[in-house]
């Protein structure tokens, strides 16, 4: 119940990778350098963000090789790792929101999702698509202009300014307003991981026999319609929403549910039984 | 059974068009908002950047160009190791300037001119563009960098009131090519020289160490944008006495203006004798 094992692995990582960031810029340092963007890691390697690579492109700018090679390297990393595992393991913004959700069950706010008629969890992959379109008519990275997650990135890095505006806004937006409003409806940057990672090697494993249906993992899931099958079916978890974070794992008493290598040929053969 | 079928028809058909209005709202709102915050002629970017439209869509955000200016070897204070703050700064929320996208102010760190160019060659997009600091043999050469252009304000400039001062000039990294100092009788005394600092548009780079180094209280020399401190004479006006700059002419589109009357009787009203 109380096993914080990924949660904590997590924020680790997710701090290990912000401060080498800021080493970059502030030391010199050639470990990682650069913003989510576009980066360089150990002092050669291209990394680039698939989405903003995509926004640039729309708005007809002949991007340089080394962003179109790094959004390469990143998208098949994350094809194999899960594509939100960039949202709970390296996105700065997923502090925020887990905290605001951490609080938001402290403090009772609600216990179940409100259904809003417009802010559904499919609304991130229109404004993913609008994003693009709205880069391709005003000629500028759409989203870049207000993504809270290299707001937040770059105010680590090189400082906030009013930026934190920003931040504190997504923090009330998800205390106050929509249960994972943000990372779970709204941001388009995690609609395109969940497209990235649709198909990935690393996926949860759920064990039918072993789960005594407490319901503790849908409690903790930011995502948590990807957990259809808990207490129903021994089956992984396929869904690209899915952001491979484990904590479902972590609060999991009775060992049902455990990180696995994807397996194709059970799912085939799990289709056939049924 | 048919009439539950029409209503879910309708419904459906109610809740797309919401769908596709709401999301024409959004990319409307979206379109305006990013199409103002773009907006910011009076920013100085790092040499090699290529026309500021193009450079707001290329640039990345990545910061990769500040990280390098701040971090060369340079830049490192002899006492600590450490960097000194770099010219590059990363356009925050509150700057007014496009989020994300590196420029620079010239009264609190001027460009350096740095003969390796650090910021440039890691740029990854190509909002900054090496070949626009090479030479012919394509060498990086920061001369021929362009971030903008210094403009000296006679009125506050006190070398043109008649004082004794040349501080843009000892400062500039060119000097002698990028402003020079024109020498005129000063007819008050009767018996000194006005030293006038004049900037050339052909040498200067707009690395603003001028405008750092003037000593009015606020700077009489400034560095703006080439968009803005440049004029254009057009095909129009030609030096004639310079036949490459002559040829200009030919590119020059002739501008009619018809008005009621002329569009009668064009050009040859004043010989057709009817005038009465």
């Amino acid at each position: 119940m109380n096993n914080i094992k990924y949660l904590l692995l997590r924020r680790v990582t997710q701090v290990i990778i912000l401060v080498l960031y800021f080493g970059a810029n502030a030391y010199g340092w050639k470990m990682l350098a650069g913003t989510f963007g576009s980066s360089l890691l150990m002092g050669f390697i291209p990394l680039a963000d698939p989405y903003t690579t995509l926004q640039v492109l729309s708005t007809g700018f002949v991007l340089g090789a080394d962003v179109l090679l790094g959004a390469l390297i990143i998208t098949i990393f994350y094809m194999v790792v899960g594509g939100r595992a960039f949202c709970s393991w390296v996105c700065p913004i997923n502090m925020v929101t887990d905290l605001a959700n951490w609080l938001r069950r402290k403090l009772k706010l609600d216990k179940e999702e409100v259904n809003y008629r417009f802010l559904k969890r499919n609304t991130r992959y229109w404004i993913m698509v609008l994003g693009l379109i709205v880069s391709a008519i005003v000629g500028i990275s759409a989203f870049e202009v207000l993504s809270p997650i290299t707001i937040m990135q770059r105010g680590i890095v090189f400082g906030f300014g009013s930026g934190i505006a920003v931040i504190l806004a997504i923090f009330l937006f998800d205390l106050f307003g929509v249960k994972n409003g943000w990372c779970g409806h709204l941001c388009p940057l995690g609609a395109s991981y969940s497209i990235i990672g649709k198909t990935s090697l690393i996926r949860v494993d759920h064990d039918h026999e072993a789960c005594t249906n407490c319901m503790e993992c849908k409690i903790v899931c930011p995502e948590n319609h990807v957990l259809h099958m808990v207490n129903k079916e021994s089956i992984q978890v396929t869904d690209g929403e899915c952001t491979n974070c484990g904590r479902c794992i972590d609060v999991c008493g009775d060992d049902a549910l455990n990180f696995s290598i994807r397996s194709f040929a059970k799912k085939r053969i799990a289709k056939k039984e049924n | 059974m048919m009439a539950n079928s029409d209503n879910n028809r309708r419904k459906f058909m109610a809740t797309t068009l919401q769908s596709v209005g709401l999301t024409a709202l959004g990319g409307l709102l979206w379109s305006g908002y990013t199409d103002e915050v773009k907006a910011s002629p009076l920013v100085l970017r790092p040499p090699g950047a290529i026309k500021e439209n193009d450079f707001l869509s290329a640039c990345i955000k990545c910061g990769l160009c500040a990280e390098a200016c701040q971090n060369r070897e340079t830049n490192l204070d002899k006492e600590t190791g450490l960097p000194k703050e770099g010219t590059l700064k990363m356009a925050k929320g509150g700057d007014h300037k496009l989020i994300g996208t590196p420029y620079f102010i010239p009264t609190e760190v001027p460009c350096y001119m740095c003969e390796d160019i650090p910021c440039v060659p890691v740029c990854p997009s190509g909002a900054l563009d090496q070949l626009l600091v090479s030479d012919d043999k394509g060498e990086l050469d920061i001369n021929r960098a362009s971030m903008g252009l210094a403009v000296v304000h006679k009125e506050s400039c006190i070398a043109f009131w008649g004082i004794q001062c040349d501080a843009c000039y000892r400062a500039c990294p060119l000097l002698g090519d990028a402003i020079t100092i024109e020498m005129h009788r000063n007819e008050r005394t009767g018996k000194h020289t006005f030293m006038l600092p004049i900037v050339n548009d052909n040498a200067c780079t707009g690395c603003g160490l001028c405008e750092q180094a003037c000593v009015t209280e606020k700077p009489a020399i400034f560095v703006l944008p080439n968009e803005v401190s440049k004029g254009k004479a057009g095909d129009h006006y030609v030096k004639g006495w310079d036949k490459e700059d002559d040829k200009r002419v030919g590119n020059a589109k002739a501008i009619e203006t018809t008005t009621e009357r002329s569009s009668q009787s064009s050009s040859d009203y004043l010989n057709s004798g009817d005038l009465y």
